[in-house]
């Protein structure tokens, strides 16, 4: 009998999506690797600058290639594994990421059966009820929605639609009441004073920022910084430092400016670090939520009125140099302008955030919405993305400066508006700093 | 009547929302574009004014685009 020759099993690549690109980007991979870290050869200049080009492609080309195996988890399935995955619903996760929660949600990790396992820190829930009482817990009880323990609940997008509540009354992360049977109770209400991610990252923020302003102090009482050159901290801190006083706060409050700097200072670093930390992913959005802005409008609202004198109230509601029938138009409009002039303060500096932290959900989101509908085009549209992500954090980053500069130049201007005295009383404003006479308007 | 309320909320209102948030993008970028061209030919007559020019029309143009995002948070509104 004639044994055919022995067949040797034929390896079969199996080749999913994402091994295609890990062959040629290991290729790239090895030679920029021998480019990067190879010495620095005596060829001078030429070399050290193909040597930065190589790094800074690398690491693009790392960020472009990694993601399309991430982005195939997420992408494929399409509902049909009934409640363990649902389609990509951009709207709950653009407000997942925006809007206030009970805890640092940070991913969720597939099980094998399909249901997810969400990776989260938990934070304190601090209820007050006029019928139960103070009750003080983590939200870890509550398991993400699926328990209610001391009676009440944690409203999550499912849930929500489960039980069919009306989506404008009660929204996501939300706790309610219950009874036993584990029905909504209506004659409870619970006041939550929770410690939220947002009132836990402003206070780690502010714990942060108050640390640093005291640490430059110190220095600069014990004389560095003072005779000598200022390092460290201080050389980062004071040129900004510097920039407000004598940017912000001189030309527009002459030689009061003294009394306004700590508040203006408070106010622009303040904004900055929360916008800054609202930036790193995974934190909370604190700048882009409306209750903050409000506060912080009200505050330098507080201020501006509190500096105004009799000269702005006469010149609100007796204009100077205008005929009569000009004059009642222009004081109902000038009197809803100094509400209007801190409500844009509010509007201005939470709408910037929270559209810059939507578009940079969105930018990705479009990986995830182009994979439901087919695979390919999902891979192909992750370096566009990711790249048009980039970009948009750069701008973000000034966004975060900018911002924080505008409400303090604007609170600056409305304090000199208010304070600006009587322009026929030249003489007793002789005795100024730096030669500011009246406020001038930069 | 009810007909009309029920498809003015739902259908209407956010596709208006919307509209809404595209002509604030358009009076954004009209907006900025004056900032830009008025920027770009100061800089052309007096090139040394250079860094006090960008500056300012950075500044600027961060006033403007508040002004288009007052726009864009009511028709984000409109949507919810």
């Amino acid at each position: 009998m004639v044994k055919g020759r022995q067949q040797t099993p034929i390896f079969k690549a199996k080749s999913p999506g994402f091994l295609r690109f890990i062959f040629p980007g290991s290729a790239v991979h090895f030679c920029l690797h021998t480019l990067i870290f190879a010495p620095n050869f005596k060829k001078g200049m030429r070399f050290r600058l193909l040597k930065y080009f190589a790094a800074t492609f690398y690491f693009l080309i790392c960020s472009f290639f990694l993601n399309p195996a991430i982005a195939q988890d997420h992408g494929k399935e399409n509902g049909e594994n009934g409640e363990s995955k649902k389609a990509f619903n951009a709207k709950e996760i653009i407000f997942g990421h925006v809007l206030d929660a009970h805890e640092f949600h940070f991913m969720d990790i597939k099980n094998e059966d399909g249901t997810h396992h969400p990776v989260s820190i938990p934070l304190p829930v601090i209820l007050y009820s006029p019928q139960r009482g103070m009750d003080f817990f983590m939200s870890s009880k509550f398991h993400h929605g699926e328990h209610a323990y001391k009676d009440y609940i944690i409203l999550t997008d499912e849930t929500i639609k489960e039980r069919g509540l009306d989506p404008k009354k009660y929204s996501a992360q939300q706790i309610v009441p219950v009874n036993g049977d584990g029905e909504i109770d209506p004659a409870v209400t619970v006041y939550d004073l929770s410690l939220t991610r947002n009132v836990v990252q402003m206070l780690l923020a502010l714990i942060i920022f108050v640390w640093i302003m005291i640490a430059i102090a110190k220095r600069y009482k014990k004389g560095e910084g003072v005779t000598t050159a200022p390092k460290g901290v201080q050389g980062f801190f004071e040129p900004i430092i510097v920039f407000i006083k004598d940017d912000v706060a001189k030309p527009n409050l002459g030689h009061a400016y003294a009394k306004y700097l700590p508040y203006l200072l408070t106010v622009f670093f303040f904004i900055l670090i929360n916008n800054i930390f609202g930036l790193i992913p995974g934190t909370a959005n604190v700048t882009g939520n409306i209750a903050f802005t409000i506060v912080l409008g009200l505050i330098s609202f507080a201020v501006i009125l509190g500096s105004s004198n009799k000269h702005y109230w006469g010149h609100i509601f007796n204009p100077p140099g205008m005929p009569l029938w000009v004059k009642f138009i222009l004081v109902p409009v000038e009197f809803v302008s100094v509400f209007v002039k801190p409500m844009a303060l509010i509007i201005r500096l939470f709408a910037n955030m929270v559209a810059g932290h939507i578009i940079i959900i969105c930018l990705i989101s479009l990986i995830f919405i182009f994979s439901a509908m087919n695979k390919t085009v999902g891979i192909a549209t992750s370096p566009v993305a990711i790249a048009f992500t980039i970009f948009i954090y750069f701008i973000e980053i000034l966004v975060a400066f900018l911002q924080a500069y505008i409400f303090t130049m604007l609170t600056a201007v409305f304090i000199g508006q208010a304070r600006e005295g009587g322009h026929d009383h030249h003489a007793e404003d002789k005795h100024t700093v730096a030669g500011y006479d009246d406020p001038v308007i930069v | 009547m009810d007909l009309m309320t029920v498809l003015l909320a739902d259908v209407v209102q956010p596709g208006l929302g919307a509209v809404g948030a595209g002509l604030a993008a358009i009076g954004a970028g009209i907006g900025v574009g004056l900032i830009g061209k008025g920027a770009v030919e100061a800089i052309a007559r007096q090139p040394e004014a250079l860094n006090d020019i960008r500056a300012n029309m950075i500044l600027t143009a961060a006033l403007v685009e508040g002004a288009a995002l007052f726009a864009i948070i009511v028709g984000l509104l409109a949507v919810l």
